[in-house]
């Protein structure tokens, strides 16, 4: 009786280890060799084994561009859009009527292409022969935002992506505010605390769990950014110069002759990898001593 | 007095910011739309952007389904972009049911030996990030020759159909369903497979309609996996690919408005089911999900 | 059908791992006589759902065996033993309409015993009538009260007509008034369709109501086996004594001497050839006599008024509980301020149990 259910158990379990195993656990195993293998012999076997990957990588100037594309745009997209969202989620706690729309309206951009909607943006900043475009005619300003200096195309990018990730955390930060006990802001106010010591004394403390939740998925979303760079400037992200870790791993693999070189993606990929995990690691540490865990 | 004007001063200002960003979010679609109805003459002969078309048509629209690009006999164009797209979805989401259903149920409801090592090891999967794991697979099905003719579906359908994280979350739905139901089941000669799809799927039913719709969502919107194993092969275009290929080699760089009604087209979709089932996608979104 | 338990024991492991292993079910020896309404009656924790999971094949015995009639089924499925099984809660599937329940074990049935709708159909209809929710076929769980989802959950352990009906706690969950009307409806459905059933409760007068029989069980072992008033009349040990009774029996110390009953320094009642020992003696509140000249004196507390009958409430220096209870008539007339008042004693309301064992002397 007891091993038939045993053997019934790990039936129904059978397709997703089967998947997993092939899909998820194998290449985790594959790609650490694979990043440690330096070169190969005309045959197809591997020459040399050592850190040579690591080393290309660090010192390709595509990758160190990369990587600086990457770091100044967490650094820019993640605050901005945490604080944004904050004071939406804000202001839509503090109203009643036509909230709803206002929902709906703000998590429009979750369940839109990517691709799509990033095209649109580049048309709006686009400066053409003809037109310099609406972004520029409504500033009254005439900036290559596409194709010019590096700030410039910086600062689309970082709009775009604040754009494309507020929804989750507008969503995320109204239910937290609407589940904060409303008993609280009724003692505060029969003790009659000020709006603004309400919200620093009160419901900051009690959704700080939410913020530094979307802070770390927050910047561990900004570190894997590739699709909306590629929406705005193109796929030959290098030539732009707008390239991000996550699109010089696949640009690796992307149209390389003998169909990639695996162990630079390789190395890359798990140079990605131990940046987000140091610094979530680091967030964790932090929130723990500041969170306030009800 | 005072204090009362305070109020409405700032009542007004909070909507007016609101509607700040109301108009910030939906500019861009307003933007693709009007963009599409656009006369490509008038839009090529526009030296500053009008808001609004003067001569509104739908010929944009009747052109980018027109639209040919490819070599002969490894032609792409948007509708099979859109039948890509399709079958991809409805497969990887039928499929990834059948597998994560079956595993969810093992972990609520069975009882066998290395169950909590098992699930422990699950979890820890949840980590990693799948730009680790890519390489390989990208290896994995180029060996397997899963990128050349109809096996391409393969190709782009396998890497995807499992997911931990709706494993886990369906889990705790079935969890969830009280242990006398089981029971009374077994008193009555119900089959554990029975039990599953007569009792616990339909009590699970809106968590597994959430776990579709958010499947669907990610689905369509696809495109780093399917452009990495596609590399050109166009016939086998998602409508992702497809609106960067045309946008990089097509009718994008000169059709401005036959470009817009495509980006309208492939986000139609998905806008429509998320005006039907928004409650849900955005319960379902707030439990745990994240983009991409 | 006669269900029979022999030597049954469950073992469950114990929480922690250096602890013992927790005996739900202590060496069960008992036969339930077909067509007969049984209450197993027991404080809560007492292994009595244990027995109960036993009997449908829920869970396994550790040892022992169960028989249906003559046949063994101490190793058969739960689906095997055609038993019915009516959850605390119900368990009503809560996706599925009332008829949709019932005829849910119904569609489990293979082979020859397999059902067209219709008869489906005609036999879930058949049982709503029994069970008086033929009305409500439509309708889903949550859209009933209490006592029509019971109904339901009795319906559908009805419908395909077991060997053995079990119901644990049945009644626990409806409110007091609706509690004595399924009461009577329980004990009607059962005379009905003949089914040996046994009930789960911890609730001594809903098992001395309408069984046939009871069982007594407390800690995993079978205190007393019989019918309601026979275990009432002759409890075989001081916690049967106790358990059953409202108000409950009261407890005194009190010793054998000289073919007497002494408790304190009165001798109370003659036990004639009796051997001398330290006892506990237990007196049903029914068991006083007011009597002025009775032997037993107590410390007088207060009148309380029920109407037919008056509740004196009195203390003793020996008494084990807080308060002496006793009903007596309400013809008896107790003066205001009245400090002592002295009882004599109806010898077959008196029980004696012995001070160690706690067995009936």
């Amino acid at each position: 009786m007891k091993k038939k259910n045993n053997m019934k158990a790990w039936l129904y379990l059978l397709p997703a280890i089967l998947f997993l195993g092939v899909f998820m656990v194998y290449p985790l195993i594959d790609v650490c060799i694979y990043s440690l293998e330096e070169s190969y012999a005309a045959d197809g076997t591997v020459a040399s084994i050592g850190l040579g990957n690591f080393r290309d990588v660090l010192c390709d100037k595509f990758f160190i561009q990369a990587l600086k594309n990457t770091f100044i745009l967490v650094i820019i997209t993640v605050p901005l859009s945490t604080g944004l969202s904050l004071l939406i989620a804000l202001g839509l706690s503090s109203i009643k009527t036509v909230k709803k729309a206002f929902q709906t309206i703000y998590f429009l951009p979750y369940v839109t292409n990517t691709l799509a909607v990033g095209l649109v943006f580049m048309y709006l900043f686009d400066k053409t022969d003809r037109t310099s475009g609406l972004v520029n005619m409504l500033l009254g300003t005439d900036i290559d935002f596409i194709d010019g200096e590096y700030w410039m195309k910086m600062l689309v990018t970082s709009l775009y992506t604040v754009w494309i990730v507020m929804p989750f955390k507008i969503l995320i930060l109204t239910s937290a505010l609407a589940s904060v006990n409303q008993d609280y802001y009724k003692a505060a106010k029969v003790d009659g605390a000020s709006s603004a010591r309400i919200f620093r004394k009160i419901t900051l403390p009690m959704i700080s769990p939410t913020v530094f939740y979307l802070i770390i998925t927050g910047f561990i979303g900004a570190f894997k950014a590739y699709s909306d760079e590629v929406a705005l400037f193109g796929s030959k992200l290098n030539v732009a110069g707008m390239n991000t870790i996550v699109g010089y791993v696949y640009d690796m693999l992307y149209d390389q002759p003998g169909g990639g070189d695996f162990g630079n993606a390789s190395a890359a990929a798990l140079i990605l990898f131990a940046i987000v995990f140091t610094i979530t690691v680091i967030n964790l540490r932090f929130s723990r001593n500041k969170v306030q865990y009800m | 007095m005072i204090e009362k004007k305070n109020a409405r001063l700032s009542r007004v200002l909070i909507y007016f910011f609101l509607v700040i960003w109301a108009v910030i979010v939906l500019f861009p679609f307003y933007w693709m739309v009007m963009t599409s109805v656009k006369k490509t003459s008038a839009y090529d002969s526009e030296l500053t952007p009008k808001m609004i078309a003067e001569e509104p048509t739908l010929e944009n629209y009747e052109n980018a389904f027109k639209f040919r690009e490819g070599t002969q006999g490894k032609e792409g164009s948007l509708g099979r972009y859109f039948i890509n797209t399709i079958i991809f979805t409805v497969v990887t989401t039928g499929l990834m049911m059948l597998v994560i259903v079956p595993a969810a149920f093992a972990f609520a409801r069975l009882q066998f030996y290395g169950k909590k090592a098992l699930f422990a090891l699950f979890l820890s999967l949840m980590m990693i990030p799948s730009e680790l794991v890519i390489i390989t697979n990208y290896a994995t099905v180029v060996g397997l020759g899963m990128n050349k003719g109809n096996m391409t579906y393969l190709g782009l359908i396998l890497p995807s159909v499992t997911s931990v994280f709706y494993i886990y979350l369906l889990k705790e739905n079935f969890e969830a369903i009280p242990d006398e139901l089981y029971n009374a089941a077994r008193v009555d000669g119900t089959s554990d497979l029975k039990y599953l799809l007569k009792v616990m799927v339909p009590i699970s039913q809106p968590t597994i309609v959430t776990i579709v719709i958010l499947k669907v969502i990610e689905c369509w919107n696809s495109f780093v996996w399917p452009r990495l194993i596609l590399q050109g092969n166009k016939p086998y275009y998602l409508v992702s690919n497809g609106i960067q290929s045309i946008r990089e080699n097509g009718f994008g760089r000169q059709d401005v408005p036959a470009m817009m009604a495509a980006v309208v087209l492939v986000s139609l979709p998905l806008i429509v089911l998320f005006l039907v089932f928004r409650d849900k996608i955005m319960a379902g979104v707030s439990r745990g999900g994240t983009k991409g | 059908m006669k269900v029979v338990l022999e030597n049954l024991t469950k073992r469950f492991p114990s929480r922690n791992k250096k602890g013992e292993d927790v005996i739900a079910v202590n060496n069960f020896n008992f036969e339930i006589p077909d067509g007969q309404l049984i209450g197993l009656l027991g404080p809560s924790g007492c292994g009595k759902s244990t027995t109960l999971n036993l009997i449908s094949g829920l869970e396994t015995p550790t040892s022992g065996k169960i028989y249906f009639g003559d046949e063994d089924v101490t190793n058969l499925p739960p689906e095997a033993r055609g038993v019915g099984l009516v959850f605390q809660n119900y368990a009503l599937y809560p996706h599925l309409t009332v008829e949709e329940n019932i005829i849910f074990p119904l569609q489990n049935l293979k082979g020859d015993k397999k059902m067209t709708k219709e008869a489906m159909h005609d036999k879930a209809v058949e049982t709503a009538k029994l069970v008086q929710i033929d009305g409500l076929m439509e309708r889903k769980p949550k859209e009933l009260s209490g006592g029509q989802q019971q109904r339901v959950a009795i319906a559908r352990a009805l419908v395909k007509i077991p060997r053995v009906l079990l119901l644990d706690e049945p009644l626990s969950n409806l409110d007091a008034r609706l509690r004595l009307q399924t009461r009577e409806e329980l004990r009607r459905i059962q005379r009905d369709t003949g089914v040996t059933t046994i009930f789960v409760t911890h609730d001594q007068e809903e098992a001395m109501s309408i069984s046939d029989l009871i069982i007594v069980m407390k800690d995993g072992v079978v205190h007393q086996i019989g019918k309601p008033q026979d275990v009432y009349d002759e409890p075989a040990n001081l916690f049967v004594a106790q358990f059953l009774g409202t108000p409950q029996i009261n407890v005194f110390e009190g010793r054998i001497q000289g073919g007497k009953v002494w408790i304190g320094n009165e001798a109370v009642l003659d036990v004639p050839g009796k051997a001398d020992r330290d006892v506990w003696v237990g007196i049903r509140p029914e068991g006083f006599i007011p009597d002025e000249n009775g032997p037993f004196t107590c410390k007088m507390d207060r009148v309380e008024v029920m109407g037919r009958d008056v509740s004196v409430v009195s203390t003793h220096e020996k008494m084990t509980g807080k308060s002496i209870r006793s009903i007596v008539s309400a013809e008896n007339k107790f003066k205001p301020g009245q400090e002592a008042v002295r009882f004599s004693l109806k010898p077959y309301k008196v029980f004696l149990f012995d001070r160690e064992s706690e067995e009936r002397v």
